[in-house]
């Protein structure tokens, strides 16, 4: 050997044990599914399948809605609140020790590099339950009135690029304010949602008051348009997020929203250029792209754009890509098939229409579904790729002149959900992020995330918002 | 980069310098140090460590017999494995150059540099005639390599042209007798933007290493510190085509630590930096620890530390 190359260093998954068939979680046990199919869900890194899971029809969201409900009116909206607290925070301390467990299953069905699932995903979903926990018994102070109430029972439907992170962010206020779940994950990311139920059982949390069903598309349109369901919370795409506030207009249903973007992270020439360069590396490839919040439009300021493309291009260069379980890999596979062709869908498009594209150097694996960092120079606004949602390792860079220039190309675009602004100047990091349209705006950081902070969109980004005080509020009406 | 060296000037080119954000270099640094380095290439990081250390020894109990031993440590850092390769050289006070420098020939040492700090080391609080002394005395007795302090109290009182002028002018007494490693102290500079300015500084006035630390203050070579200078020394290269080398010292004492540093050196400065001529590592307890793991890939189980020798 005459560099340093790394060799393998593969994360066991001997901690997981996956089952052949996974049962729907309906009212505490798993049930084998009135449709009586299942469908498989596979690793996205080797195209292996690792499971077949349940397709819950319209009778078996039926059945979960009913068990949702009668634990909510029996049992769940009786216990008083510091009692549920010790559920949420029994959960949370379950998860923190099964941390590995779940890391590797969800690199395993998600594709995402272990070294994420193991430092950010699960440890966040744990805290998440231990933030909420706390909540549980303070709800007067969420800023709903004295005497807040909760909606009932709530569907919920997760996406797949952040399984059991996602699961966290939904389940743990919901339960945290008194409401009853049925919850449906994504249906190429099914597993640690199941395993998560394990977790409810091991916890010895109520029958019916975590419900899980897995499916596709079908599923979820079943759950949103229930009317036992009173309130729905969706993180996925701004076009299935349209089809559920048509579905549930002229209904008594709540709603968050939580949906696409195309976020701008700019910096400035007055910023740290190095931790900038970390922060669009960040930004752009942590979890292969597929983030909502994702910094895809790079805005640079015209006299530092080459140096800034220069630096980008080298640390670019030394991001590993490959086995998700390798502990030393930076980017992992691309979630599904469907996911690649959009994604090379709308590179070709980038090069169509003239921008000039630039791929890191590294050797994709033969089976699996891979794209390589990716970034096009030379974008301007009218681009495809530079108003669609690309949600993959794809980055486009825009240049501005002055700081006015900044502010309206980062807000031109139908989304507002996730912003960055890099610089040293204490004074335009205010400015500028007091004129952002946008949900989240950090400052010279990105994709940081916490569950005191809330989280959400404007304009086609979303409704509401998840986590911290502000989230509370999207589980609970004010008492008459 | 900059041919006026005035005071005046030099402050205006550290001005233009982009700050550091300590916050995200730490996240750097800490992501970083997850890296997992396994079998061949645990071996291989393992001997590029060993051919780096700069063996030291720098304690007012030095004796002639103790530097000797240490130069034979340096030569065969394991007498019972002679595919374990020399160290990078031997660091010592400049009295015992001489002593360092004989020895080395004596036991088939002669390619192991000695290296010997200067210009008041530790603290470097002495006047130039001193620090110009003490350097000449040492080049005199055989030291190839010349680990200086800057005065940090210059620096951190803004006199840049001072800290600039005494360097080259140490670099002059070096000339082509001795290679010049300039040493930052940055546990008293600080924050990661002085360390940067003071990296620059040095590698203007003609530094042919940057150092880390003394090993007399802590904290000494912190990783967010090791990645500000090796970004400097990629992005000095990048303008001047010269490449820098680095030398961390104080702190690094076992096996993880060393091969933490070089992931750091793989990945931000890059592979070019990988060998003893641009990598140095500031040791005395870490030898010992890499010979032991080194056993540990061989053998398959750890040894005894009875069978690593203590010098």
């Amino acid at each position: 050997m005459s560099q340093f190359e790394y060799a393998p260093a593969l994360e066991s998954t001997a901690i997981v044990n996956i089952a052949e068939r996974y049962n729907l979680f309906i009212n505490g046990k798993f049930v084998t599914p009135k449709s009586g199919k299942y469908f498989p869900t596979i690793n996205p890194a080797n195209e292996k399948v690792l499971a077949k899971v349940a397709e819950a029809n319209s009778t078996d969201v039926d059945l979960a809605v009913q068990a949702a409900r009668n634990a909510y009116s029996k049992v769940w909206s009786k216990l008083p609140a510091a009692e549920r607290g010790k559920y949420l925070f029994r959960i949370a301390r379950i998860l923190q020790e099964r941390a590995r467990e779940f890391a590797v299953l969800e690199t395993l069905d998600n594709g995402k590099p272990i070294r994420e699932s193991r430092d950010t995903d699960i440890p966040l979903a744990a805290a998440h339950f231990f933030y909420h926990a706390g909540w549980a018994d303070k709800l007067q102070y969420a800023g709903v009135g004295d005497q807040p109430k909760p909606y009932g029972v709530v569907g919920q439907i997760i996406p797949w690029n952040f399984p059991m992170l996602m699961l966290a962010w939904k389940v743990a206020p919901a339960l945290a304010t008194g409401n009853t779940v049925v919850l449906k994950p994504a249906e190429t990311t099914s597993l640690t949602a199941l395993l998560f139920a394990e977790v409810c059982q091991q916890a010895e949390l109520p029958a019916g008051v975590v419900n899980i069903v897995t499916g596709a598309g079908a599923t979820g349109a079943d759950i949103v348009n229930h009317p036992g369901i009173d309130k729905i919370a969706f993180t996925g795409s701004t076009e299935v997020g349209k089809l559920i506030a048509t579905s549930i207009a002229g209904t008594k249903k709540g709603a968050t929203l939580e949906l696409g973007g195309k976020a701008a992270n700019i910096i400035f020439d007055d910023a740290a250029i190095d931790e900038a360069v970390e922060g669009i590396v960040n930004g752009i490839f942590f979890n292969q792209g597929h983030v909502c919040c994702a910094g895809s439009r790079l805005l640079v300021q015209e006299n530092i754009h080459d140096e800034v493309l220069e630096k980008l291009k080298v640390r670019m260069a030394h991001i590993r890509l490959g086995n998700p379980l390798d502990k030393n890999t930076d980017i992992g596979a691309i979630n599904s098939a469907a996911q690649l062709a959009k994604i090379k869908e709308l590179v070709t498009a980038g090069g169509s229409e003239g921008a000039e594209q630039w791929s890191a150097p590294c050797n994709l694996p033969e089976e699996g579904f891979w794209f390589a960092p990716t970034i096009f120079t030379g974008v301007s606004q009218t681009h495809r790729i530079a108003r669609e949602e690309i949600f993959g390792p794809v980055l486009s860079v825009l240049t501005f002149r002055t700081p006015q220039e900044a502010i309206e190309k980062a807000n031109n675009t139908p989304y507002g959900l996730s912003a960055g602004v890099w610089s040293e100047k204490g004074s335009k990091v205010l400015w500028t992020a007091s004129r952002l349209r946008a949900g989240v705006i950090w400052a010279n950081t990105f994709n940081k995330f916490d569950p005191a902070s809330p989280f959400g969109g404007y304009k086609e980004s979303g409704w509401g918002r998840e986590g911290g005080r502000h989230g509370l509020a999207a589980y609970l009406k004010a008492s008459n | 980069m900059i041919t006026d060296t005035s005071e005046g000037s030099l402050k205006a080119f550290l001005k233009t310098l982009p700050q550091v954000d300590e916050v995200g270099a730490n996240a750097r640094a800490a992501m970083l140090a997850t890296r997992s380095i396994k079998t061949s290439s645990k071996a291989w990081a393992i001997d590029m460590a060993i051919s780096m250390v700069d063996l030291t020894t720098l304690e007012g109990a030095d004796t002639p017999g103790k530097v000797r031993a240490i130069c034979a440590k340096a030569v065969r850092p394991d007498a019972t494995d002679l595919s374990v390769p020399s160290v990078g050289a031997v660091c010592v006070y400049n009295d015992m150059v001489g002593v360092a420098r004989t020895a080395l020939d004596l036991i088939g040492g002669a390619a192991i540099p000695v290296a010997a700090v200067a210009t008041a080391f530790p603290s470097g609080r002495a006047s130039y005639a001193v620090k110009a002394q003490d350097t000449m005395d040492a080049i005199n007795a055989g030291a190839a390599e010349i680990d200086m302090v800057i005065d940090r109290g210059a620096f951190l009182s803004g006199r840049y042209g001072e800290v600039f002028d005494e360097i080259v002018k140490i670099k002059e007494l070096c000339g082509d007798k001795a290679h010049l490693k300039v040493i930052l102290e940055t546990g008293e500079l600080v924050t990661l933007d002085n360390v940067r300015k003071a990296s620059y500084l040095a590698m203007l006035a003609g530094a042919d290493f940057i150092k880390t630390s003394t090993g007399k203050v802590t904290p000494a070579a912190t990783a967010p510190v090791v990645l500000v200078m090796l970004e400097a020394v990629r992005d000095y290269y990048s303008m001047t085509q010269t490449r820098i080398g680095v030398k961390p010292a104080g702190g690094i004492r076992n096996t993880k630590d060393a091969i933490k540093q070089l992931v750091l050196v793989n990945e931000v400065a890059g592979p070019e930096w990988l060998n003893p001529q641009l990598f140095r590592i500031g040791a005395s307890a870490l030898l010992n620890d890499l010979l032991l793991q080194r056993m540990k890939l061989r053998d398959g189980y750890y040894a005894s530390p009875s069978y690593v020798t203590l010098d």
